[in-house]
């Protein structure tokens, strides 16, 4: 088997190796998986969930139990920021409906990115949403297909009714300086919250 | 119409490697990092279903998390977190848990300069 990617490493890992994620939301078809791709160091991989009859709840189990498996799948990918912290940029699943799994997802994130096609502009509400209600820091970036912009960014704004301090930014999700740009304004973002909560505590 | 009995592949019941337990002894995030110990390295081989060499021969050397190990041996995530966890009880791997982001704590703010810097080099 040919497990490309990260280099391997020579003699035993330090004490202190540890992980971070990133979350990338977004409407089906936005983009997302290309985001990734484009500034991960590994083919984007698919992992998949089994949810049982049990977190369905609305399915009728009385028949034939064995049928109410659902899969859910996300796809994601990997940057070895250095040798003992790798950074793992999580898509969220296609369909909200599997909240069960964004819980999972937005557990430990650094933040979300929220992936926005202006021409499908609805298709992101759900998201914004859940890391709202979460307490999930995001920003929104408008993916500008072919580098057409069809919106204003404030005319955005208004659309989603997010708070002024909220970053939106334009990104080619194609694109790994655009894509690498993003992330460094969400970690900005983060950095710079944390620093004002620090400086005068609510 | 003997065939109708002889699943294979992706047509195994998936819980059926963990001997039918759906609980991970330990919980262990998406992006948790398993590595291979000396001792795993070691013992292997000893009394181990295929996908647990499997996953020791893929953290041997190299840092991978549990979502990546999922993926690449095409388990779904419940049943590689419950075999993750066995292989961490009985020592043959380490898991690295993700540094908690709660609060507004030094660990989390060196966490997230670190990174950016790195982003920022890429």
């Amino acid at each position: 088997m040919d497990f490309d990617g990260s280099e391997r490493m020579t003699g035993p890992a330090p004490a202190r190796v540890t992980a971070a994620k990133i979350v990338i939301a977004g409407g089906f078809g936005v983009g997302k998986t290309t985001l990734v791709g484009s500034v991960s160091e590994i083919t984007p991989l698919t992992t998949e969930a089994i949810m049982t009859s049990a977190g369905i709840g609305v399915d009728d189990t009385n028949e034939v139990p064995g049928k109410t498996t659902t899969t859910v799948a996300m796809d994601f990918g990997r940057i070895s920021i250095d040798r003992d912290l790798i950074l793992y940029l999580f898509g969220t699943p296609g369909q909200t409906r599997f909240w069960f799994m964004w819980d999972e997802l937005v557990r430990g994130a650094i933040g979300a990115v929220v992936l926005v096609d202006t021409r499908r502009l609805a298709d992101c509400f759900a998201a914004i949403d859940f890391f709202e209600n979460r307490g999930l820091p995001y920003l929104v970036a408008i993916n500008c297909f072919h580098k057409v912009q069809y919106h204003d960014v404030e005319d955005v704004r208004e659309a989603l009714a997010i708070a002024p301090e909220i970053p939106i930014i334009t990104c080619d999700a194609r694109d790994r300086e655009s894509t690498k740009q993003v992330l460094i304004s969400l970690v900005e973002y983060v950095l710079m919250m944390r620093r004002q909560r620090t400086v005068a505590p609510a | 119409m003997a065939e109708l009995d002889e699943p294979a592949g992706a047509l195994v019941r998936p819980y059926a490697v963990t001997r039918g337990r759906t609980r991970p002894r330990l919980d262990i995030a998406l992006e948790a990092l398993v590595e291979t110990t000396a001792l795993g390295r070691v013992g292997a081989d000893r009394g181990h279903g295929q996908e647990h060499q499997q996953i020791i021969a893929l953290c041997d050397g190299k840092l991978q998390s549990l979502a990546e190990i999922a993926a690449r041996l095409h388990l779904p995530l419940g049943v590689a977190r419950v075999i993750i966890a066995d292989l961490a009880a009985e020592g043959l791997v380490a898991v690295h848990q993700p540094t908690s982001l709660d609060g507004d704590d030094a660990v989390g703010t060196e966490l997230l300069e670190r990174v950016l810097s790195g982003l920022r080099r890429l």
